[in-house]
């Protein structure tokens, strides 16, 4: 999914544009734009998840801590503090990039399982400092008091407001993103992927460059933290499980690793499952997600963005 | 200009290298004088490969030293020697299979223009030049290597042949001084061989060192100023082709029993 | 009253955690022997612990099956579970790769815990401990008696694993595959047969893991993944693929776990095995008694 065209980009934004009034219009549905926030949140990380695992070849199953990390630095420094949310954002962004590099450096020196592992355990442990470390954090119980987002007086204090402004965001990564993909830095994420000993022989720095992409990933999903954090105004650590990392994982394997738009197809359909579909079916949830993400390896590789493709291999030959 | 057109371009120095108890090389003492086409020849498991490995940082060997335009490079790792001005291409096919042979060109760009990944983001006009720069200068080397009808194939379609043509197209892109080609003729037919031979000649006629491995005789012969010749990671002769193929001690190397 | 020493009390701690270890040790061990006959880690190497020991309440509690019988059954169903797993999601993947594999057997793991949660719901369960409750005095700690249960049925599972891989046909035949699949199916060794017989073994010891240690720390749903992160820990500590290596990556693992909990911090109990995979995967990723050419070499 390399040549992004401006058709897209442009129709892209025209949905995020008309959508909250769409959804305003038709009668059940007006609290899609409420999901769709959450759609939005999860798009920032599987974004950057994308480039990670689908152009770069790296894998992460523990970036729920990032995200949760963005989300405790927002909340304590606004709530506790005062402090401007938008600095706090940025805060929340500088703590997020330097774990990710401390973290990532070794890391990123492990390959396949050894990775998967190591930011597994690595998300864990993030995940049980939330929850001990009550005076930062308010431990299990979470903490809320946590201020809304505003700019020079103009506050985001609706929900077609955030949504904007969430979407916002999405797309601005989302453009960033697609300029990295089809410039000298993506040619060597691919390049990365495909050979490593070759990239190295041309002279690609292949660890700077697996760290810079976690960073990167880091950073996204830090970013919707912060957004998480404001507009539910409160936060509790089993937001950013386990579970979530693998939750990241299923967005990412629906949609397509290969393509960004996958990573925002994946995660809004897995948001529409989590919020509406299986909202009352709560004990099937499990195995639903498990479900997916099985057949989804089995039979879709490429994901849903995948399907035009797939469909041309078996009936492009004639 | 200047009279560096006698100085080493590249001294290896007694480089010795154990795997465990395996010595795989043991001081090999060469030099390879700018400009010039040199080969490394050996039976089977003479060691050339690992030579190879040691000269472009992918291993670091265990004592001695290779230096390149006078510097040691034995402590830099691969992709700084790339940055230095040493290339290579690799005995099995090493091409991004995941891109097109115009992309596999331009990332070989890499070391000479590059744009910061901010830059690229947000994609600055200074990004956006270097990217029709590197694209420009890609070009230039498929037209030279003549893959330039084929520019947008996946890598992976290729033949064989064209393929090694793609990767040697690749390591010039860096503008190496020294090129490191690692059996650019293995694997091809009589026609293919020709081509990767006059390419050879071709990449040495603009000014750049060439130091390959290879088992085709002929090539060898064809292509080499001098050879230097391998056996059980030791070095036992050197010199011009004509004193290398009557060499008695390389003739036994070759005859006396397999490795 | 008796008053515990520190000497006691440091023993106390070092018993729990070999105790707590022969579990890790139990998974490392169901992880070994799917890597080594088919190099893919399993995910849901947990979730057999985990399945073994809610099965095992309810055939034992629910059913009111004597433990006699409710331990086969148990075991036989969770084998099959295992059987079940290569069978749906390993052997069905057309073009593997080591991420797909990865994803295939999270996948798994998801859909039994979300099958465990469905079928048994959230809540902890219990069962009763083989030889009662009444604590015994051991050296100046207070041992409960499931605990030699527990570490008797480690010893137990790994003299019955080496007769199996040294003396059976069978057993040398899944050797076989591990060294080398391409030889072993020239000798006329079904290398898919092995596959499935070394998921049905990891399921089986993971079985009689969940079996022993529930009436310690009880079980629920969710109790696989940790297991499965701090056995994968105990695997590679030992050095992946290396069974002597299973069993003492386990009992350390378990000791620094219990240690560490006891004298640092109770809050951070299961962040120590963490920490502990993480610094061996950075600086000896073989681990004890890896062999770090042969950890290169292997496929993945």
């Amino acid at each position: 999914m390399l040549k992004i065209g401006k058709l897209p980009i442009f129709t892209f934004a025209f949905l995020i544009v008309i959508f909250p009034w769409v959804a305003s219009q038709i009668s059940g549905i007006e609290h899609y734009t409420d999901i769709m926030i959450f759609a939005g949140i999860y798009s920032l990380i599987t974004i950057g998840l994308s480039l990670l695992m689908g152009y770069a070849g790296q894998i992460s199953v523990g970036h729920a801590a990032f995200y949760g990390i963005g989300a405790y630095v927002s909340g304590i420094l606004t709530a506790r503090y005062g402090l401007n949310p938008w600095i706090c954002m940025l805060a929340g962004v500088s703590v997020t990039g330097a774990v990710a590099l401390i973290v990532g450096a070794p890391c990123l020196k492990l390959k396949g399982h050894y990775l998967a592992m190591a930011t597994l355990a690595f998300g864990i442990i993030i995940f049980i400092i939330f929850n001990e470390e009550t005076a930062w954090t308010g431990g299990p119980d979470g903490m809320s008091g946590i201020p809304g987002l505003s700019i020079f007086g103009f506050e985001f204090d609706s929900v077609e407001k955030y949504f904007y402004l969430v979407w916002g965001f999405v797309f601005a990564a989302f453009i960033f993103s697609v300029n990295i993909i089809q410039s000298g830095a993506g040619r060597a994420l691919r390049a990365i992927h495909s050979s490593e000993t070759a990239a190295n022989a041309m002279g690609v720095n292949v660890s700077g460059y697996k760290i810079l992409v976690f960073v990167y990933s880091a950073v996204l999903a830090s970013l919707a933290g912060s957004l998480y954090a404001h507009y539910l105004n409160f936060i509790n650590p089993a937001t950013f499980d386990l579970f979530f990392s693998i939750k990241l994982l299923i967005m990412i394997a629906l949609g397509g690793m290969h393509s960004l738009w996958g990573a925002v197809i994946g995660a809004g359909i897995i948001t529409f499952l989590n919020y509406e579909w299986l909202h009352y079916f709560e004990e099937f949830e499990v195995i639903v997600y498990g479900a997916i993400l099985l057949v989804v390896v089995i039979f879709l590789p490429d994901g849903l963005a995948g399907i035009p493709d797939m469909l041309k291999k078996r009936f492009g030959k004639h | 200009m200047n009279d560096i057109s006698n100085e080493n371009i590249l001294e290896v120095d007694k480089v010795v290298k154990a795997f465990g108890g395996l010595m795989a090389l043991f001081k090999p003492d060469f030099s390879v004088k700018k400009g010039i086409i040199k080969a490394i020849i050996g039976p089977n498991g003479a060691g050339k490969t690992t030579l190879f490995n040691v000269i472009t940082g992918f291993y670091a060997p265990t004592a001695g030293t290779v230096r390149f335009k006078g510097q040691p490079i034995s402590s830099l790792k691969t992709h700084e020697i790339a940055d230095r001005g040493i290339s290579r291409t690799f005995q099995t096919i090493e091409l991004f299979g995941n891109m097109s042979v115009l992309e596999n060109v331009m990332l070989g760009c890499h070391t000479r223009v590059r744009a910061s990944f901010m830059a690229a983001g947000f994609c600055l006009p200074g990004a956006r030049r270097k990217e029709k720069e590197i694209q420009e200068r890609a070009m230039k080397i498929l037209r030279f290597i003549g893959l330039a009808d084929k520019c947008n194939d996946p890598a992976g379609s290729l033949p064989l042949g064209e393929q090694k043509i793609l990767e040697i197209g690749r390591a010039l892109a860096s503008e190496p001084e020294l090129v490191c080609l690692d059996e650019p003729a293995a694997g091809l037919n009589e026609t293919e061989t020709h081509v990767a031979s006059s390419l050879i000649k071709a990449i040495n006629a603009k000014g750049v060192t060439v130091l390959l491995v290879e088992h085709d005789m002929k090539v060898v012969m064809n292509v080499s100023d001098e050879i230097v010749v391998l056996n059980y990671g030791q070095k036992i002769a050197e010199g011009a082709p004509q004193e290398i193929r009557n060499n008695p001690k390389v003739i036994e190397a070759y005859l006396g029993g397999g490795t | 009253m008796e008053m515990i020493t520190p000497a006691g009390q440091l023993f106390q701690y070092f018993i729990t955690g070999i105790t707590v270890g022969s579990i890790y040790a139990m998974v490392a061990v169901g992880f070994n022997i799917i890597y080594n006959v088919t190099e893919i880690i399993n995910f849901a190497q947990g979730e057999f612990v985990m399945l073994g020991g809610l099965t095992m309440i309810s055939f034992h509690v629910g059913l009111g099956l004597p433990l006699i019988a409710a331990f086969p059954a148990t075991i036989i169903i969770v084998t099959l579970v295992g059987m079940l797993l290569d069978r749906m999601a390993i052997s069905p993947i057309r073009q593997p790769t080591v991420l797909s594999l990865i994803i295939a057997t999270i996948a798994a793991s998801i859909l039994l815990k979300g099958t465990a949660m469905f079928i048994w719901g959230k809540d902890p369960y219990d069962l009763p401990a083989f030889s009662g409750r009444n604590p015994i005095n051991f050296f100046g700690a207070v041992i409960q008696p499931q605990y030699f249960w527990v570490i008797g049925f480690l010893i137990i599972t790994v003299i019955v694993l080496t007769l199996f891989f040294e003396k059976t046909i069978l057993g040398k035949a899944m050797s076989a595959c591990a060294d080398n699949p391409d030889a072993a199916s020239l000798v006329g060794i079904n290398v898919k047969q092995m596959i499935l017989l070394s998921f049905a073994l990891s399921a089986a010891i993971g079985a009689v893991a969940g079996i022993v240690v529930t009436p310690i720390s009880l079980m629920e749903y969710d109790r696989g993944a940790m297991l499965a992160v701090k056995g994968f820990g105990a695997a590679v500590l030992g050095g992946l693929g290396s069974f002597p290596g299973a069993v003492i990556g386990g009992l350390i693992l378990g000791a620094i776990e219990s240690l560490g909990a006891g004298l640092i911090s109770s809050g951070y109990k299961d962040a120590f095995a963490l920490i502990v995979l993480m610094f061996v995967l950075f600086y000896k990723p073989s681990g004890i008694f890896g062999d770090i050419e042969v950890s290169r070499i292997k496929r993945f």
